[in-house]
């Protein structure tokens, strides 16, 4: 981690942090993340293939994550990709990824455009299936998709099972765990 | 009272009591009664008035069908008008009310309405009230609202959550009789997912009403056996207590869950319902069938009941309507009743079966049922003493959803209705008595036979099993509509109060059509869509008119099923929760500093920072702009759009998405861009800066962050595909704060690592940089206040320790913080639009901005924009206004008049779009739109407004009140 005097507060405007447990439901703020978007140039898509390959980060297929030792991916449109990898490591992660794919790719940093919400109960679905749209029952482990929950747009990712991750707009963070919130006492 | 009417048998639960009132006074019933089978059971006929007339009526159903038996449930905020008694399961405690009386249910005195029948014929609203013409709005209209409705509103806020979810599986099965639940059986057993809804909240449909065997054991019994095979699934949902409500299109219904209908109150932490949009590949209709009554003379009396229900009432409820009970019916169904009350130990007084010739002409008793008079087929004509009337007049098969998409059923002679027509939504078929079979057999068959077809579709090969056994009596049935005796009145919609008679009037007066029948005399039109009774309505008409009822037709049903209440659809979007909010990254800061927030968009900005003392929004405004101008101020400008814009065609796409040119910007450098829309209106602004060879940073006004990122992006896709160019926001990931004034350089040298000075990063500089010994940022030397300002940027999560950072290191030059009022303030004296002059009708040219319209390229909107009627040299033109007096205030919104000019249209010069009081100029300022603006400076004019009465001799200046040369921002 950078070495400065600023000290950083996490999406709910605490220090650390959030966890909840509502019933069944254990909802975790997840702060230490380090995100940024990777997108092949016009025409570099074999390139990108290559040097992720070599970089040993997994490119996800359509509407999924692909888990890596460092880095994991998911899909965000044709030829562009969310890195995940861990912040206390790889806070400079577009840094570190514009090194690797140089001008195959654009890089941005997604690290704090997003606040990530991971919910764990041995059934997630009664609480999902207030939540969003998405057939969290059928898709596979791994599959990840955008949609929206109440007017926020996310990505959810289903983990495993028992594990299903939600992406939102970091600003709109207090206003997603109130939804998730209420929703998972409605349960 | 005890329960006088209470028999043996029924699926009610005997041993748990409860206790409940109506209209004050205390019963008693049972676990698994609704309602109207509790009062009943205690001897209650009267439950409500009618909507028109105020006509003393009873249930003439037992299911959502009921158009009479409407009241207020529950009490305080809780108290929901409308509500069908015949569904309203009883609980303990429950406490409901008549509605649509005064002053009580017995003697109501509007019930005058029915002595003057005559002149509340169908239309009458189109005829009466006409003269004097002044009184329509003052005095009719007013009292004819005071009149209308049925129950009344708490008007207290609703004290319940509703929810919302979505579903999905392969097969939705709507209702679970006999039909659904062969038809979830099958489904289920072969391993595909199922949805099984019921309104109800017993599974079963009439297997729970009637007395037929199947598979050897009672029809309840086999239901109960077979939900217990389904609950044993994991691929199959039961939902009691849902209706599905609408088709919608791709597969999707809406179904409503009530929770929590059937308790007092909701659990804590419970919605009351839950509105599911159900996304299927096939869907099964078994939603069975309506019965429908007979019109005669008076035959909506409290104790008249439509047959099947008065033997649902008995064999479910353990409930007979009356003492004695009579029987009218024009098919054989409808003598089931009488066997089976008979069996019951119930005193048949008469069987009136119309296929003999026999009708029933008209009744008696003012608030409930006492006799009948019945014509012979012989013409004697004798009168009966009943305490209850069971009328049937045939079933109408449940076609309602399958309308939803426009589909026109199809009339069916056998049955004597309508069933589903072809063309209904998508993967939908009906089954059983939905689709007009009527026997148990049947129903059962034909919920067997469409399983496996729809699992044949799903590419599931099923074979056929041995059916239950069930009875199997065909449909005999003589349509008989009205009875053609009398001079009174028959009713046809019990609901609206539509009667033969408005048919005939209808008929009469050339409404034929059913869709003019149907809006002249209001048949169907009230919240039960004319269950009972729109059959009856144009098969009247088409008696009338000498056309058969397949020539006549139906109007045809729109969702909802049955009605939703409001709060329902809303779900959790109320008050505060109807959207969510977006936070700034020093709100929580702000929050600590007592700012006053506003809306913008969904984001909460800080709009000003009250201080110890300051009494008016004013004094603190004034504040932070004087103290910004003569030292250094700060604001969050976060909410700003930010979008990364990289590829080796970036500078090309942007000199496509801008009238100006980005392509030759130097790297590290800033221009100001203007966006136009295809028709060369200006889209938005913002600065844009270019990071790399190949990467730009672009912002936007913070309203058109999203609107500006989709354009780009269909830009990128659909119109310049070939392009390499990729996009992505960054709006949240950077924490963004405007320094502004003489200080700022100051300031900002004492947290950022490199130099910052006017040589090493001039005016319109970018790059990126380091603070606080080592995090990251971005730093743009941009202004919007007209100061020497920058705009730095750092990860969000650094946002909150930034801000405290910058104001401590600040102390030693007063800096200050500063909210959107004091941001707005600045802009104007500056002279930059913001979205009241980007408002979707100007041009650069209005703006001031022609220029900046490079005619070098091709760009969005540039030939468009060239157009003559947009670049009229006496068209608006930006322009600055002082009043001439300055202590008089100004009015955003007011319109230019020249001097002596009236104030008519004609005269419009043009309308100040932004006000604001300058602390600087020491007076208010505004900028304007005004003809010829440009060629008008130094002329004085008036600023009307009509709307605040103000009008104010005002002098025209350039807009740029402050710093016009701009030596502040490049200093």
């Amino acid at each position: 981690m950078a070495n400065h005097a600023l000290k950083s507060m996490t999406a709910l405007g605490a220090a650390t942090p959030t966890v909840l447990n509502i019933g069944t439901y254990r909802i975790t703020e997840c702060f230490d993340v380090a995100l940024a978007s990777l997108a092949s140039r016009r025409g570099r898509e074999n390139d990108v293939a290559k040097l992720a390959a070599k970089a040993r980060i997994p490119l996800a297929a359509p509407s999924h994550l692909a888990a890596g030792k460092t880095f994991n991916s998911f899909w965000l449109s044709p030829a562009q990709w969310m890195i995940e990898a861990d912040f206390t490591k790889h806070e400079d992660i577009a840094a570190e990824l514009k090194s690797l794919f140089g001008d195959a790719a654009s890089i941005t940093e997604q690290t704090d455009a997003w606040v990530r919400f991971d919910v764990a109960a041995e059934n997630p679905l009664p609480l999902f299936e207030r939540l969003c749209n998405v057939d969290l029952a059928t898709v596979p482990i791994g599959f990840a998709s955008r949609t929206v929950i109440e007017h926020i747009g996310c990505y959810v990712i289903k983990r495993s099972a028992k594990d299903i991750t939600i992406y939102a707009p970091r600003s709109s963070a207090q206003s997603l765990l109130h939804a998730i919130e209420v929703t998972a006492n409605s349960v | 009272m005890t329960e006088i009417n209470r028999i043996k048998g029924g699926l009610i639960d005997r041993s748990q009591t409860l206790n409940f009132s109506f209209d004050g006074k205390s019963y008693a019933g049972h676990a698994g009664d609704t309602l109207a089978s509790a009062l009943l059971a205690n001897g209650v006929r009267l439950m409500g008035r009618s909507f028109k007339y105020h006509r003393p009526r009873g249930p003439l159903s037992a299911g959502s069908e009921e158009p009479n038996a409407l009241v207020e449930l529950r009490s305080g905020a809780r108290q929901e008008p409308n509500t069908r008694a015949t569904v309203a399961e009883l609980f303990d405690g429950l406490v409901a009310n008549s509605q649509n009386r005064w002053p009580s249910l017995a003697f109501d005195a509007l019930a005058i309405n029915d002595c003057l029948s005559n002149f509340f014929a169908a239309g009458f609203y189109y005829k009466t009230f006409m003269w004097p013409k002044a009184f329509w709005e003052k005095v009719y209209e007013p009292l004819i609202r005071r009149a209308a409705g049925l129950g009344s509103m708490s008007k207290l806020e609703d004290p319940d959550q509703y929810d919302k979810g979505f579903l999905h599986c392969d097969l939705l099965i709507i209702g679970a009789g006999p039909a659904g639940l062969m038809a979830a059986l099958i489904a289920a057993r072969a391993g595909v997912r199922v949805i099984l809804a019921d309104e109800d909240f017993r599974f079963g449909g009439r297997l729970n009403a009637e007395t037929f065997e199947v598979a050897g054991t009672t029809g309840a019994d086999w239901a109960a056996a077979t939900v217990a095979e389904l609950a044993s699934l994991d691929n199959v949902r039961l939902m009691l207590r849902t209706t599905v409500v609408g088709a919608f299109d791709h597969g999707i219904y809406s179904a409503v869950e009530r929770v929590s209908d059937h308790l007092a109150e909701p659990l804590p932490g419970k919605p009351r319902q839950t509105l599911w949009r159900i996304y299927t590949k096939h869907t099964i209709l078994a939603g069975g069938a309506t019965e429908r009554p007979i019109a005669f003379e008076n035959n909506d009396r409290p104790g008249i009941v439509l047959a099947g229900s008065v033997r649902a009432y008995a064999n479910r409820w353990g409930v007979t309507v009356g003492d004695k009970v009579a029987v009218f019916t024009n098919n054989a169904d409808g003598l089931r009743t009488a066997d089976d009350l008979k069996t019951k130990g119930v005193n048949v007084v008469a069987v009136i079966d119309s296929r003999n010739g026999d009708e029933v002409i008209n009744s008696s008793g003012r608030l409930g049922l006492k006799s009948i008079t019945i014509r012979k087929a012989n013409g004697t004509i004798e009168t009966v003493e009943a305490t209850a009337l069971a009328v049937s007049g045939g079933w109408n098969p449940n076609v309602n959803i399958t309308s939803h998409h426009r589909s026109k059923p199809i009339w069916n002679d056998t049955i004597a209705a309508f069933v589903p027509g072809k063309d209904g939504p998508k993967n939908l078929t009906s089954v059983g008595a939905a689709n007009g079979v009527f026997s148990t057999h049947g129903a059962l068959q034909s919920g067997q036979a469409q399983a496996i077809a729809t699992l044949a579709e799903l590419g599931l090969k099923i074979k056929s099993t041995v059916l239950p056994k069930a009875e199997d009596a065909p449909v005999s049935i003589k349509p008989l509509w009205h009875v053609n005796f009398g001079k009174g009145r028959a009713w046809i919609d019990l609901q609206n109060d539509v009667t033969v008679k408005d048919v005939k009037l209808a008929h009469q007066e050339n409404f034929a059509s059913v869709e003019h029948l149907k809006r002249y005399t209001t048949l169907g039109m009230a919240t039960d869509q004319g269950k009972t009774g729109n059959v009856l309505g144009l098969a009247i008409m088409s008696e009338l008119t000498g056309q058969s009822i397949p020539e006549t037709g139906t109007t045809i049903y729109r969702p909802p099923y049955t009605p939703v209440a409001m709060a329902t659809l809303a779900g959790r979007s109320r008050g505060k929760e109807f959207k969510p909010f977006r936070l700034t990254p020093s709100h929580h800061w702000a929050k600590e500093q007592g700012a006053i927030f506003v809306e913008v968009g969904m984001w909460l900005r800080a709009q000003w920072f009250p201080r110890a003392g300051e009494t008016h929004w004013r004094q603190s405004v004034d504040r932070e702009v004087l103290a910004t101008r003569k030292s250094v101020g700060i604001c969050d400008v976060t909410t700003l759009g930010k979008i990364d814009i990289q590829g080796t065609d970036a500078g090309a796409f942007l000199d496509k998405v801008y009238a100006n040119t980005f392509s030759t910007l130097a790297i590290g450098k800033c221009r100001y861009g203007l966006m136009l829309r295809e028709d060369g209106i200006v889209y938005d602004d913002g600065t844009t800066a270019r990071m790399g060879q190949h990467e730009y940073v672009m912002t936007t006004t913070t309203a058109n962050a999203v609107t500006v990122f989709r354009h780009l992006e269909f830009v990128r896709q659909c119109l310049y595909p070939d392009m390499d160019v990729q996009l992505i926001s960054t709006t949240e990931a950077w924490a963004q704060y405007s320094v502004a004034g003489p200080n700022a350089r100051k300031l900002l040298s004492k947290i950022v690592d490199q130099d910052i000075s006017d040589a090493a990063f001039p005016y319109m500089g970018a790059g990126n940089i380091t603070v606080c010994g080592g995090l990251r940022a971005r730093l743009f030397r941009i202004s919007f206040s007209g100061e020497l300002a920058y705009e730095i940027a750092v990860p969000t999560r650094y946002g909150d320790a930034l801000i405290r950072t910058l104001m401590e290191q600040g102390k030693e030059f007063d800096a200050i913080v500063y909210g959107t009022e004091t941001l707005g303030v600045m802009r104007i004296e500056k002279g930059h639009v913001a979205g009241n002059e980007l408002n979707g009708q100007s041009t650069a040219l209005n703006m001031g901005l022609g220029k900046m319209v490079s005619k070098k390229k091709d760009a969005i909107g540039v030939a468009l924009s060239q157009r003559e009627g947009m670049n009229d040299a006496n068209g608006y033109r930006l322009v600055g206004v002082k009043p001439v007096n300055k202590t008089q205030a100004l009015t955003a919104g007011s319109h230019f008049l020249a001097k002596g000019a009236e104030p008519v249209l004609a005269n419009d010069g043009g309308w100040l779009t932004s006000m604001i009081y300058s602390p600087h100029i020491g007076s208010h300022i505004a900028l304007g739109y005004l003809k010829a603006g440009d060629q008008k400076i130094g002329q004085r004019m008036r600023a009307v407004n009509f709307l605040n009465k103000t009008d104010v001799e005002v002098e025209i200046v350039s807009p740029h009140f402050f710093d016009p040369e701009g030596e502040r921002l490049r200093g």
